[in-house]
């Protein structure tokens, strides 16, 4: 079966170039606006959206994501409408990825079949769940690959040699290497460090692998880009969204431009990468 | 209708993988998984390394002051009219808590394992000064993960951690307490996993934690095992322990866990009742879900968003449980039950009276239940309450509820 996923990241390969997945926490600012930076997201020059789906408790995330959640969830965002806001976007845009990204406590209580469900009816195309690692597979991995969904998992500078196989084992759509030990966008990453992990995964997996924890400007997306097949931006882009809200955190008239400024210079950043010949 | 399966036994928990029953597990991030098996392998060597238990009993012995005595609560016996009550005297042992007992265990692993900095986090700051004192005599880095609401009532205990050496870092996200320094110190970690040992202070997070945690604190149920032997000749009827996280409930707990005449109660915290909303009792009013590493029952929203839990106690002002509680409770061999605010105050006031001893506002909880329940069984019945820590920090906090009437 081709998804959306496998489809994008070929024209990616066809095009020569790296692709940029856009994180953006689903409801942030607030519902409407968070729906309209979605819709404009692939415009600007989005290939992959990963949505994050709200928790009280980002153990993984740093300051700018942790206050993105608590923006959305101050404005009653919930795991059901981020999926209605996925269906929603797919009402206009068939072709873009969504992974939705997050915590598995909201899954869970949801009822994971349930889940599965609903987020492919809706169009949700992958998942990365970042408090299950592969020894939990059972919980939400194996059940989402059943169901048509692709399971993305992180790989970390802490992932040697002889765990990296169980690592690749259940990952489909492609797989995400985490740039630094740490949490979200806090670090710069060593590009060098990095090109030598990429191409190490890239010999265990046959799967595009995006690199995403601290990419901040266009050069750091041009310099990531050489080696990886995709970009993942998210704090970045976060706080170039909480730089546009008023004092009260509302959304103003400047906020989905100000995201979109942000993706097209990435975007334009990937797309200038100096990337080896295609094989 | 589901019919529990009832094990032979309720002491071989967890399985290979961290589970007790439905609950425990390993849902961390990537980036920790391999030291959380590197942890495991450490501990399962150390476990069954008999230098490391004689050089930790040593320890036990004359640096925190074990065996802590059982002692027989005449007066409050008296006042209560019913069972004979023992108080295990956690709360004389160096430090202050049966804390100690835990972070003696994991500082020393830590020190086999390589590991020059120590994090842990801390809600009363029990916790946290006992991680600070280790690692003082130790000659290790420590910092301290507070939440901000939390050093504000527990100043003693920040100024003991500062005296010691520790860096305390407060913490001003989400609700400012023990959940948020327990995500505030997964995020050190997994910033500085290659230096950097996490010293868990309760029976929860991912295995091996709360099977580790558990370990280590059992020595106080052996040793009042013993010790009731010798004072009576047998076991006792009853045990009461206040939860939070539950180590001290589980540390009296896991040695009786088998012997069926023995009646198990965990007390949680009911703040201002179940029905407010306002409480810490994630068994009695919460429902299971996945945070912090393990499975287990937490105070949430519908939606799976963690409440914001409240008790006075800071040290028990958490939402959730550990992972063997759940299982303890599903299976019905220990009864949890809540005491509120109020009620642990009265019992606070009652044994400082009645005993001279001031207990911390946590195990006041366990007390607060043994009024409830001694007075109602016969005068041959012997009961432990776990008193696990000294009252010393909670003066202030006490006196500001009673409206200055201490």
């Amino acid at each position: 079966m081709t998804t959306r996923i496998d489809t994008r990241f070929a024209a990616l390969k066809r095009e020569g170039r790296a692709g940029l997945v856009t994180f953006v926490s689903a409801g942030d600012p607030d519902p409407k606006t968070s729906l309209a930076i979605l819709e404009a997201l692939p415009g600007a020059g989005a290939d992959v959206i990963e949505l994050g789906m709200p928790f009280s408790d980002p153990m993984s995330d740093g300051p700018t994501i942790q206050a993105s959640s608590q923006r959305a969830l101050a404005h009653g965002q919930t795991l059901v409408k981020t999926l209605a806001m996925v269906r929603e976007f797919r009402a206009t845009d068939d072709a873009t990825p969504i992974v939705l990204m997050g915590y598995f406590n909201p899954i869970y209580v949801h009822g994971v079949e349930r889940f599965l469900i609903e987020a492919k009816d809706a169009g949700v195309d992958g998942l990365i769940v970042v408090d299950l690692p592969p020894e939990e597979d059972d919980e939400l991995c194996v059940p989402a690959l059943k169901a048509g969904i692709s399971f993305v998992r992180l790989i970390t500078p802490t992932t040697d040699a002889a765990r990296l196989p169980a690592v690749l084992s259940n990952t489909s759509g492609f797989v995400y290497y985490v740039s630094i030990t740490g949490v979200t966008g806090t670090a710069a990453p060593d590009f060098a460090a990095v090109g030598r992990a990429v191409a190490a995964i890239k010999a265990k997996t046959p799967l595009p692998v995006a690199v995403g924890f601290g990419v901040r400007s266009a050069d750091d997306a041009a310099a990531i880009a050489a080696g990886a097949d995709a970009v993942v931006v998210g704090s970045a882009l976060v706080a170039a969204i909480k730089g546009s809200l008023d004092a009260n955190d509302a959304a103003t008239s400047a906020t989905v431009e100000a995201a979109e400024r942000l993706v097209r210079e990435l975007a334009a950043g990937v797309r200038r990468a100096q990337r080896p010949a295609a094989e | 209708m589901s019919i529990v399966q009832q094990p032979n036994s309720f002491r071989t928990g967890p399985d290979e993988r961290g589970h007790f029953g439905l609950y425990g597990g390993r849902f961390v991030a990537e980036t920790l998984m391999p030291l959380v098996l590197e942890l495991e392998r450490a501990y399962a060597a150390a476990r069954v390394d008999p230098e490391f238990k004689r050089t930790m009993d040593g320890y036990l012995a004359t640096y925190v002051g074990r065996p802590s005595p059982l002692y027989f609560a005449e007066r409050l016996t008296a006042h209560l009219g019913g069972a004979k009550i023992y108080l295990k005297r956690e709360d004389l042992n160096h430090t202050g808590a049966h804390k100690v007992n835990n972070v003696l265990g994991q500082i020393m692993l830590a020190n086999r394992m390589g590991k020059k900095r120590i994090i842990a986090e801390t809600g009363a700051g029990m916790h946290g000064v006992a991680t600070a004192t280790l690692c003082a005599k130790f000659g290790l880095d420590c910092i301290v993960y507070m939440g901000a609401v939390d050093i504000e009532r527990q100043q003693p205990n920040v100024l003991r951690m500062r005296a010691l050496g520790a860096e305390v870092v407060p913490v001003t996200s989400g609700s400012s307490t023990l959940k948020d320094a327990m995500n505030e110190a997964l995020r050190d970690w997994v910033t500085n996993v290659a230096t950097t040992f996490y010293c868990i202070g309760t029976v929860a997070g991912p295995h091996p934690y709360p099977m580790m945690v558990r370990d280590f604190q059992s020595v106080i149920g052996i040793e009042a095992k013993a010790q009731m032997q010798e004072a009576e000749g047998r076991l006792p009827d009853s045990l009461i322990a206040c939860i939070g996280g539950g180590s001290n409930a589980m540390g009296l707990f896991h040695p009786f866990l088998d012997d069926a005449s023995v009646e198990i109660f965990g007390v949680e915290a009911a703040g201002h009742g179940i029905a407010s909303g306002q409480h810490a009792a994630s068994i009695t009013g919460g429902r299971p879900g996945v945070l912090h590493g393990n499975r287990t029952y937490l105070l949430m929203d519908v939606d799976g968003q963690i409440d914001e839990a409240h008790s006075i106690s800071a040290g028990l002002d958490y939402p959730g449980v550990g992972p063997e509680h759940a299982w303890l409770a599903d299976i019905g061999r220990v009864k949890y039950l809540s005491a509120t605010d109020t009620e642990a105050l009265d019992a606070f006031k009652l044994c400082s009276r009645l005993e001279g001893i001031i207990p911390a506002l946590e195990p006041a909880h366990a007390i607060a239940k043994a009024m409830e329940l001694a007075p109602k069984l016969p005068k041959d019945h012997l009961m432990v309450i776990n008193l696990s820590g000294r009252g010393d920090k909670d003066l202030d906090a006490v006196a500001r509820h009673l409206g200055g009437k201490l």
